[in-house]
Order: structure tokens, then C-alpha cells, then sequence
């Protein structure tokens, strides 16, 4: 067996030009000599003509192809003819098939970056378009709305009794632990500064008002926004790469009524009784706390939510739900139907379904309290 | 060209949980040879390359790699035969987050010890290789379907693999670009000298590229003739066989 010597060159003039002795093993893994010292000495050798000659040529594989390459892309340009004929056979194919198609014109990227005010004209027109796919979006589901009340609208009920099941029972489990667990912070934090007046019996007060009012109908959509909202961009996203999204237009079903209104009328139904059940849990995490840390029996705090936590609240609370779950729904379902084609498309889709829920949770929240607040409710 | 055994496979039965999908697979690849899996479609060619390739595990049988079972190797001979394989996909499965570039640089980057200017240089070389000299910066999304093949391909060739395993090179594509494709392949074991394990059930390619052929049956769950696909045309006297390579019914 031939010892593997590490790949070197050495050059030798010739009355053709230089002759470029190549020896050694010349695969990449064994480490390929630098290209630039050798351009640097045909430059001043001002040689018109380069030969091979591979006879102590070993192993060879794209390493001695990216160094014939660069070496021939330089004799290109300062035209210098280069003799491949004692080059190995198949590294003569290789060079054959890597020119046979010559680089096609302007599909080299040569600006990678864009300037600062490009970007931002970018971004604008981007919101701009982003803007109005929202508004028509929002007019369409109006429009399957209306379909939907005049008997009209293509729903298959299946569709809507499993997303009902997927968005509702499915979701127990983790409205249970965080709401109970939201409950008793609650309790825990409001208790330590009613300690200092003597006042623990309000933690009833704290807690239910909190939980009724806010946190129940918040902690829920929250949830949801995570859960659901996400699992509808994905859901809607991976149909659009698919292709199954055209394949509905094309057969005349609007995916407006076919896809967002059954997940739509899934998380309408089903956010206003997680909340309630969400406010129930919170309630009775406070509770807990109550009696095991704060000297508040159970039926004391009991009485106390009787008396104080009016059933309002908990209309306010539900009906905030109703509308959060309209939002959830709407954005993960808006953002489904925006995916592109890949697959890093459909990860963004869910995640910016889950971002623009939370986002318009909050600013809903704000202005249905402040309305409330103008209301005296 | 070498022509000793690269690729065996010995009494192979692939099944989903009790579902036999082929049995008692017993052939063997030559180094440097174009070996075709063909077949009806759901005859179980595509499951035959999940295990050829280490994705799925045979129910019975053995496959090896020069002479290495492939389900009984070390960290280090796994990974080495890993490095030595290339696999192009029916959808040429380019990772959409990355350019081009960055999809072949991939495995150079996680299977050798090149510094990034030379995994550049070596992954534009590849694209070159493939007809896409200049697609370095371009995503798969935002190149044609053929383009995207190709692409996979020069991934597939990244690491100089002395193996490579390719499905269905030719669905999706117009004839044009599927013939450049075949022409492509052939090229690239004629000037490399790569064993080519290739599942199709194109005519035009089994009998533009392939040294030799295995014909797979949906009935009989196994393997009912091989050899040279020309040689099948003319000399088998199975009706399946025959009704396969002359598109009769």
C-alpha cells in the first residue's frame, strides 16, 4: 500500500509555460494547499500556458476540484490557457459538468443587505399589505357570519363538535392547574398586605373580584391563544403548503366558511365556559390559601364572595371571554390563511398567531374595561 | 472501477407492525454500479430505501455496507457510514430556512473539519456540479421544482459519498428535466465512480442509467426478477415483469 503523502504542488517551466506538478493525497480531510501563493507566482512568472501532471497524484476528491476551480477561474480572466489533458479522468468530467452551465446572469445576490431606509419602506408596505389582508379578512368572516345566520354557510357541524371537544374538555386539564395556581398567588399576595390591617376576610374580595372581573377571562384566553390559536396557524398553514387551501377555492368552498367559522364557533362557545369554570378554580386556589395559611375558614370565605362579587362581575368576565376567543380564533386563523409555501413559514405563522392574540387580548381587555369603567358597570 | 460487493441485502422482510410489506429480499449492489428498485406503486420500493438507508429497522434479515451490518455498528463506523452516504429525497427535502449554500454546507460543517471559506467554496463547486452556479444566496422556496432537485442532489454529493441512495428522481419533473437529471446522475458515477441505488418506476430512466434492476411485486411480497433492465425487457417470461417495462396492461 502507497504511503499518503499530504498534498502539495510544485511548478516547473517549460517552453509551452508552467507545467503544475501535483503530488500527494488531495482529498479534502487531508488538507488542500492555498490557492492566493500560487496566483501570486503565475503573475509574475507572466505565463501564457498552464500544464498538469498528476503521475504522484493519490487520492483526490472536491478539494482538488475547489483548487482547479479557483485556479481556472483566474486563468479566465487573465487569459492564460490551461492544458487539462493530464489531469485525471474524472476530474476532466467534473470540470466539464461544473461549466457546462455558465452562471446565469443576475443570479447572484450581491447586495445581501438593504439600507436603513429601504428596510423601513420595506416594513411599511408590508404593514400596509399585512393592514388590508386583515381588513379583508375581517369582512369575509363578517360575510360567512351572515351566511351563517341565514342557513346559508357551508359548516360541517363534525367539524364544528371537534373543535368544540378539541378547543373545550381537552383544555381542562391546564385551565385547572393554572387558574387554581393564579387563585392562590393571588390570595397569597393581596393576604400579605390585608395582614397588616387584620383585614385577611378580604382576600374573598381580592381574589373573587380579581378572578371574575379579570384574571379568569385573561388566564383563559391566554391559554387558549397558546393551545388553540396557534394549533388553527399551523393547522390552516400546513394546509396552505399543502395546497388544500387552493384546492378548496378552486372547488368554489370559501375556507372562510369551511375552515375559520367552525374554529371560530368552536372558541365562541367553548371560552365563555372555560372562563367560568377558570373563575371557579382561581376562587377556590384562593380558598386554599385562605384557610390553610390566614385563619379564613372555608364558609367564611364563602360567605364573603356571596356577599361581594356581584353576579355582574362575572357577566363582565364572561362576556370579555366570548370576545377573547373571537380574537384567538381570528388571529390564528388569519394568520393560517397569510402562511407561505415552506415549512419555516408555517412556524412563523403560529408564532405570530400567538403574538397577535396576545397583543389584541390586551388592548380588548383595556377597552372594555375603560368602557365599563364609563358605564358605571 | 471496482466491482466488488458494496451493498448486500440478505432474506429481508420489511413490515409496518404485523403488516408484511416485502419478504425473504436477498440481492447485492456492485461498487460504482446504478441499481434500480422498481416496481408498482405501494409495492414497498420507497420502504425498501428507508431501510437501505438506516430509517427503518428490518423485521428479519440483514442489510450491509461493505460488509458492515448496518444495524450493528459502533458510534464511530455509524457515523462514518453516515459520512460516506448520500441520500436525494422524492421532494429533494432542502431545509426551507437555509439558502442553498447553507443546505449543502450543512453536513461538510458537521462531518469535517474545513474551515467555512473552504465549506463556501466547496458548496458553490457542488451547485456548479448541478447546473446552479450562483444560487448560493436563493432559498428553496423561491426556485423551481427541478431547481430544488437538483439542489438535493448537489446536498446529497456534498461529502463525496461513495454511496448514493436516490427516490424517484424523476416524479414531479417535465421530461426534459427529468432526462438531464438521469444524464446528471450517470455523469456523476462515471466521473466519480459512486454506487448508485436508485427507486424508480420511469421507464425512460431504468433504461437510460441502470447497470441492473430488481423488480419488486405487490402480490408475491418479494422480489420476482433481476438483472439488467434491457435483459428483463427482452428475455423474462414473467407477464409482470414484461407488462411493467413495455407499459402494457
Amino acid at each position: 500500500m502507497v504511503e499518503s503523502v499530504p498534498a502539495k504542488y510544485r511548478f516547473e517551466s517549460t517552453e509551452k509555460g508552467m507545467l503544475l506538478h501535483l503530488v500527494g493525497d488531495w482529498s479534502y480531510s487531508a488538507g488542500i494547499p492555498a490557492v492566493p501563493p500560487l496566483l501570486h507566482h503565475i503573475n509574475n512568472t507572466k505565463t501564457t500556458t498552464i500544464a498538469f501532471n498528476a503521475e504522484q497524484l493519490q487520492a483526490w476528491d472536491s478539494g482538488l476540484m475547489t483548487f482547479l476551480i479557483e485556479l481556472i477561474d483566474h486563468c479566465k480572466q487573465n487569459n492564460i490557457l490551461i492544458d487539462k489533458t493530464h489531469l485525471p479522468q474524472g476530474a476532466r468530467r467534473l470540470l466539464k459538468l461544473a461549466y457546462a452551465v455558465p452562471e446565469r446572469k443576475g443570479a447572484r445576490r450581491t447586495i445581501l443587505g438593504q439600507p436603513v431606509l429601504a428596510k423601513i419602506g420595506t416594513v411599511t408596505i408590508e404593514m400596509h399589505r399585512s393592514w388590508n389582508d386583515m381588513l379583508t379578512f375581517i369582512g369575509d368572516m363578517g360575510k360567512a357570519t351572515l351566511n351563517l345566520a341565514r342557513g346559508r354557510a357551508r359548516l360541517r357541524l363534525s367539524d364544528l363538535f371537534y373543535q368544540i371537544e378539541a378547543a373545550g374538555p381537552s383544555a381542562l386539564m391546564i385551565i385547572t392547574l393554572i387558574s387554581t395556581l393564579v387563585g392562590m398567588i393571588l390570595a397569597f399576595v393581596g393576604a400579605v398586605q390585608l395582614r397588616l390591617f387584620g383585614a385577611e376576610i378580604f382576600i374573598a374580595n381580592l381574589v373573587g373580584l380579581g378572578m371574575a372581573r379579570e384574571m379568569g377571562a385573561i388566564m383563559t384566553a391566554i391559554i387558549m391563544a397558546g393551545r388553540s390559536g396557534s394549533a388553527y396557524a399551523a393547522q390552516i398553514g400546513t394546509m396552505q403548503v399543502n395546497e388544500e387551501i387552493d384546492a378548496l377555492r378552486t372547488m368554489g368552498i370559501s375556507p372562510i366558511e369551511f375552515l375559520v367559522l367552525p374554529r371560530l364557533l368552536a372558541l365562541c362557545i367553548t371560552m365563555p365556559l372555560l372562563c367560568i369554570y377558570s373563575i371557579f378554580m382561581g376562587i377556590f386556589g384562593g380558598a386554599v390559601v385562605s384557610a390553610g395559611l390566614f385563619d379564613v375558614s372555608f364558609y367564611q370565605y364563602y360567605l364573603q364572595i356571596q356577599d361581594f362579587v356581584e353576579l355582574k362581575h362575572f357577566i363582565i368576565g364572561i362576556l370579555k371571554a366570548a370576545v377573547f376567543g373571537v380574537l384567538v380564533a381570528g388571529s390564528g386563523c388569519f394568520r393560517g390563511l397569510q402562511c407561505g409555501r415552506s415549512a419555516s413559514a408555517v412556524g412563523f405563522a403560529a408564532t405570530s398567531a400567538v403574538v397577535t392574540s396576545l397583543v389584541l387580548i390586551i388592548v380588548a381587555d383595556a377597552i372594555i374595561t375603560v368602557a365599563c369603567q364609563v358605564l358605571g358597570v | 472501477m471496482s466491482q466488488s460487493t458494496h451493498l448486500q441485502v440478505k432474506n429481508l422482510t420489511m413490515a409496518y407492525a404485523d403488516t408484511v410489506i416485502q419478504q425473504n429480499l436477498s440481492f447485492s449492489v456492485k461498487h460504482g454500479e446504478i441499481f434500480i428498485i422498481m416496481g408498482g406503486s405501494g409495492c414497498g420500493k420507497s420502504t425498501l430505501l428507508r431501510h437501505l438507508i438506516g430509517l427503518m429497522e428490518p423485521a428479519a434479515g440483514e442489510i450491509l455496507i461493505n460488509d458492515i451490518n448496518i444495524w450493528d455498528t459502533t458510534v464511530d463506523e455509524r457515523i462514518q457510514m453516515i459520512s460516506r452516504t448520500g441520500v436525494l429525497y422524492q421532494s429533494g427535502a432542502l431545509f426551507s430556512s437555509m439558502t442553498l449554500g447553507e443546505n449543502i454546507a450543512l453536513p461538510l460543517s458537521e462531518h469535517t473539519s474545513l474551515v467555512s471559506s473552504e465549506i463556501e467554496k466547496i458548496a458553490s463547486y457542488k451547485l456548479s456540479l448541478v447546473g446552479l452556479a450562483g444560487f448560493e444566496d436563493y432559498y428553496p422556496s423561491e426556485i423551481s421544482g427541478g431547481m430544488r432537485k437538483r439542489a438535493g442532489l448537489a446536498r446529497a454529493m456534498a461529502l463525496d459519498p461513495d454511496i448514493l441512495f436516490v427516490d424517484e428522481p424523476s416524479a414531479g419533473l417535465d421530461p426534459i428535466s427529468a432526462k438531464l437529471l438521469d444524464r446528471l446522475i450517470l455523469e456523476l458515477r462515471e466521473s466519480l465512480g459512486t454506487t448508485i441505488v436508485m427507486v424508480t418506476h420511469e421507464l425512460e430512466s431504468i433504461f437510460s442509467v441502470g447497470d441492473t434492476a430488481i423488480f419488486l411485486d405487490t402480490d408475491e411480497k418479494t422480489m420476482i426478477a433481476s438483472g439488467p433492465p434491457k435483459q428483463l425487457l427482452t428475455e423474462s417470461t414473467d407477464p409482470r415483469v414484461r407488462n411493467f417495462l413495455t407499459r402494457s396492461a
